[in-house]
């Protein structure tokens, strides 16, 4: 099995947005969550960067690790999912997560912050794959079709890669090498506790 | 209009000098990104010589935040792997203090119980009683009690749950449970906050330290042998409870609702900081709490229903508050000696 992974080469990120407004369309995610976002760094200085950033789905996630009622779960291709029906709302995921990629609907209302929301590698949750279920929850799942990410797919300058990590590795490696440079992996060592040398 | 006039060289050359030093910012400002430009062996321009890194920017700041266009602004931090050592600290550390204080606790009672008993009324029961508290003293301690229990078992349910009731009871069983102890946990915190603020106004006035208490602790309260040493109404143990209870009660109570409105006025890191101190202080409290139930209750004859009743003997008053009963008699809140060979009740 594959060991799913996303990786943003900043050196290319233009700051479109494209990757968010896929993501939330194609989930339908509710107003006032976003699972991935663009941030641009230093911005409107020489040397920005744009990273665009979601869950990164860790080696030895810190927000499986936390969970009170141990909600998460780790698929056969290495991604980070959760049960909303076993998640309490507790917030311990968000207090962990070095992404920020955990999300409330009802973030500021003491007591009931509402089931936690985050990327799933366009993969679901622990409905039938594909089942009405499984898309008010989660959203849509691609992996069972045999498709990558969607923020990833239609990255127009192919900065954000989505798949197996070795693989989106080599690119990157490739990329480095052809142009001769390369700001690194971000948040990879964070995730994966690994860089790709650049 | 001459003194116009006279002015009006010195405005041009003035005018001249600033747009002489401003043309001179402009070139220095195109001029600067030039020099800037680092260049490849191959005397092409790299461009990402001064490009933002991102070990450079985590070991300047710890964390990596940037402009974002979405509404939520908080979305604009992208990395902070501080988590990583609030998860150790949740897993691990809590973990530990949470068995240590409470297990060792349990296991000190225990033992004591065992050696030393219960602390027996030594000149047996007088018939006569005195109020020790008032409707109003009871009800308040027993609501901020009731809440503590329940607050405890919710809170331990949330850091030992997992490991020790999910594979019990099963998954659904206990997100049914976890979700309602959270819900419980959320809102019993304030009548908690209210009783811990009642008890703080309520007996201040018994519980500052003063000489009484330095001859209670010198000789070790009595605890251990037939020792009785005098005390007023609260003790020097008491008077710990007190100061245990107002202050812990703070401590998790300012941590808790800081917990409770994410994004008030902290961010990621200052929740992880609260949760430490929320987790740290709930546990110690909840050791030393147990302590303070063993000595109310099986641990002294004739102590929990002064809590209870309101009311204790008038010879566990003599052994265990004499200063406190003197003062009593004065005021005369101790109805006298029934007379011999014939029992009363108490008024």
């Amino acid at each position: 099995m594959a060991r799913m992974k996303f990786l943003c080469d900043a050196d290319r990120c233009i700051e479109c947005n494209a990757c968010v407004t896929a993501c939330k369309n194609e989930h339908e995610v509710p107003w006032g969550i976003n699972r991935r976002r663009v941030v641009t760094i230093n911005d409107g200085k020489p040397g920005e960067r744009s990273v665009t950033m979601a869950c990164m789905h860790c080696t030895d996630a810190p927000c499986a690790a936390v969970c009170p009622v141990n909600c998460f779960y780790t698929t056969a291709d290495a991604v980070v999912l959760h049960s909303k029906d076993l998640c309490i709302g507790c917030g311990y995921c968000f207090y962990a997560c070095p992404f920020g990629a955990p999300q409330y609907p009802k973030v500021g209302n003491f007591g009931s912050r509402g089931k936690m929301d985050k990327c799933t590698y366009c993969s679901g949750g622990p409905e039938p794959d594909g089942s009405l279920a499984e898309f008010e929850k989660y959203g849509t799942n691609r992996l069972a079709e045999g498709k990558l990410p969607l923020c990833a797919e239609m990255c127009s300058t192919k900065s954000l890669l989505a798949g197996d990590g070795e693989i989106i590795a080599q690119i990157y490696k490739e990329r480095v090498v052809k142009r001769g440079y390369g700001s690194g992996a971000w948040g990879w060592k964070t995730a994966y506790r690994e860089t790709i040398a650049s | 209009m001459i003194k116009g006039t006279a002015e009006m060289p010195k405005l041009s050359a003035r005018l001249r000098f600033i747009v002489g030093a401003m043309a001179l910012a402009l070139i220095v400002a195109v001029a600067a990104p030039v020099t800037a430009q680092q260049r490849n062996p191959d005397s092409s321009v790299n461009p990402t010589a001064s490009s933002v890194r991102e070990d450079q920017l985590l070991n300047d700041l710890d964390r990596i935040s940037g402009r974002c266009t979405i509404p939520d602004q908080k979305a604009c931090t992208i990395e902070q792997p501080a988590g990583r050592d609030w998860r150790h600290f949740h897993e691990v550390t809590l973990r530990w203090i949470g068995a240590i204080s409470i297990l060792g606790m349990l296991a000190l009672l225990v033992i004591f119980y065992l050696v030393r008993g219960m602390v027996r009324l030594e000149s047996g029961r007088s018939g006569r009683v005195l109020v020790r508290f008032s409707v109003f003293e009871r009800l308040v301690h027993w609501m901020t009690a009731a809440c503590f229990i329940l607050l405890a078992i919710s809170g331990l349910n949330i850091t030992f749950g997992r490991p020790l009731l999910l594979p019990l009871i099963g998954p659904d069983a206990f997100t049914a449970w976890s979700q309602w102890a959270k819900y419980a946990h959320n809102y019993l915190s304030f009548p908690f906050t209210l009783g811990v603020f009642t008890i703080f106004l309520m007996w201040i006035a018994w519980n500052i330290p003063n000489r009484v208490d330095v001859e209670w602790m010198k000789r070790g309260g009595g605890i251990v042998g037939h020792d009785h040493p005098p005390a007023d109404r609260f003790n020097a143990g008491q008077k710990m409870i007190y100061w245990i209870v107002v202050l812990g009660g703070t401590a998790v109570a300012v941590s808790g609702y800081i917990l409770m409105f994410p994004f008030y006025g902290t961010n990621i890191a200052g929740m992880q900081v609260a949760q430490v101190v929320h987790g740290v202080a709930a546990l110690l409290f909840v050791a030393v709490m147990l302590a303070h139930i063993y000595i109310g209750t099986i641990g002294m004859e004739g102590a929990f229903e002064g809590m209870w009743d309101g009311t204790v003997d008038v010879n566990w008053a003599k052994e265990h508050h004499r200063v406190w009963l003197e003062k009593e008699i004065v005021e005369g809140h101790v109805a006298a000696p029934p007379p011999k060979g014939k029992m009363q009740p108490a008024e």
